[in-house]
């Protein structure tokens, strides 16, 4: 029955293979960027927080499809050249990922009780050490699961590079199918693979979410 | 940087101006639509999660783990390339022959992904609500079933409607992916103009603009629904 994805495993696994560079290069450059971006949203100085704020909250109400579109018309413009669709789509998924890592490290940072700073003063810390022993480790256990989370959504997200004509799992799947025409096990086999990358990583998430629980830290 | 001329006309000149309000137009009834799906279907799945019984409580989970766990992009293409398909041969050429199969095809699988996702936030409401209000709804004499529908659900709801909204812009956001099978909706538009007139920037980002000022609206609509069923004494903001 399902001998249409065995003659065409290699290729469709190469595109799942894109998918995992895709989601790999978005999660470096959106946790990175996602950093700075949390940084900026906890700032007091108004035009770094201004700024940042807006970035945030448009990017955070529009379809990532079309800011892979964007990004695909406006890099030609911007480099001079058509970029290959791998490199346009990393670079969208990148500065739309880093909005939602951004409040994911705002939320992580906010979670840290100014009694708690306090305490580790009162101990004889230094800034650095209070940083290094008490606020980032706290704060790190905290975000954990919802980084997690947010990188299963972003691995998700990689099939959208479908738009662009990147050569992904889907893409090929679609190719596939138009010759086989083999739909349900096709896009069944598409789904599977998908399924178990991500509940994987869910359990995995849920897993520090427990410990985190009985250990008192959330 | 390349001399590019910027031409925004391409937003409004004809017929570009009449296909982006036809496609906001379809954006909005693709949201809607598959939001009275999800709702309903969320709302059902989500007390199934809560039940008692281990077997529907298995049922629940077994779709909001399989809904969530698979790209949107991928359920939308396998309903609407082997959807028809599962129903035989005989009835998948007259499912195919439909006019407009691709709406309702979106519609549909926009509404069962987004179910799975309200679901998960019924069910959060359900833990939120103490065991005494259970017991006392028992205790009045109502059997399970009115315990639920009259009094947890509707207790539920009051409660979930700050993580509902998000939902419900949500829905939106993902009705673009309904480009993908051809559904001419508001990203299928200016990816379209970018075709006739290569000016696609210009067209993303007036379509862009299109899904802040819906975002905007949704939250203000929202907001008057909060303020309206908020549960006195309990929720202070």
């Amino acid at each position: 029955m399902f001998d249409a994805v065995q003659r065409n495993l290699p290729f469709l696994l190469a595109g799942f293979l894109m998918n995992l560079q895709l989601a790999a290069c978005a999660l470096a450059g959106g946790i990175f960027l996602g950093m700075l971006v949390g940084l900026g949203r906890i700032s007091k100085r108004r035009w770094i927080y201004g700024p940042v704020t807006a970035y945030v909250n448009v990017l955070r109400n529009i379809p990532l499809i079309l800011v892979i579109f964007w990004f695909y018309f406006v890099m030609p413009i911007l480099v001079g050249k058509t970029l290959h669709p791998f490199v346009s789509a990393a670079i969208s998924f990148i500065v739309f990922e880093a909005t939602y890592f951004g409040e994911i490290f705002r939320a992580g940072y906010q979670s840290i009780s100014r009694d708690l700073v306090a305490a580790a003063y009162s101990t004889g810390l230094t800034y650095w050490q209070t940083a290094r022993y008490i606020m980032i480790p706290i704060a790190f256990r905290r975000m954990l699961p919802s980084m997690i989370t947010q990188s299963i959504i972003t691995f998700q997200d990689t099939s959208l590079a479908y738009v662009i004509g990147l050569q992904e799992m889907v893409r090929r799947t679609t190719i596939v199918d138009s010759m086989e025409v083999r739909s349900i096990e096709l896009y069944g086999f598409v789904a599977v693979m998908f399924f178990v990358f991500c509940f994987a990583g869910s359990r995995v998430s849920r897993y520090f979410e427990e410990k985190s629980r009985k250990a008192n830290i959330l | 940087m390349l001399a590019y001329k910027f031409d925004w006309s391409v937003l409004w000149r004809q017929p570009y101006g009449e296909w982006l309000l036809s496609g906001i137009w379809l954006t909005i009834q693709l949201g809607l639509l598959a939001w009275v799906i999800a709702l309903f279907l969320g709302i059902f799945l989500g007390t199934l999660r809560s039940s008692h019984w281990p077997w529907l409580k298995f049922l629940g989970s077994l779709y909001v783990e399989v809904f969530r766990n698979v790209p949107f992009l991928v359920q939308l293409f396998f309903w609407f390339y082997a959807g028809p398909m599962l129903f035989g041969k005989e009835l998948q050429f007259k499912i195919n022959a439909i006019s407009g199969l691709n709406y309702y095809v979106a519609i549909i699988g926009l509404g069962l992904y987004t179910a799975s996702r309200v679901a998960e936030h019924v069910r959060a409401g359900f833990a939120s609500i103490g065991q005494g209000q259970f017991q006392a709804a028992l205790s009045t004499g109502m059997t399970h079933l009115q315990m639920y529908w009259y009094v947890i659900i509707p207790y539920a709801l009051r409660v979930i409607v700050p993580p509902l909204t998000t939902e419900f812009l949500t829905i939106f956001k993902n009705s673009s992916v309904a480009m993908t099978i051809g559904v001419a909706e508001t990203t299928f538009v200016s990816y379209k103009i970018d075709n006739e007139t290569f000016h696609g920037l210009e067209a993303t980002t007036g379509a862009m603009l299109v899904y802040l000022v819906l975002g905007f609206c949704v939250v203000k609509l929202m907001g008057i629904v909060e303020t309206k069923v908020r549960i006195p004494g309990l929720v202070s903001r």
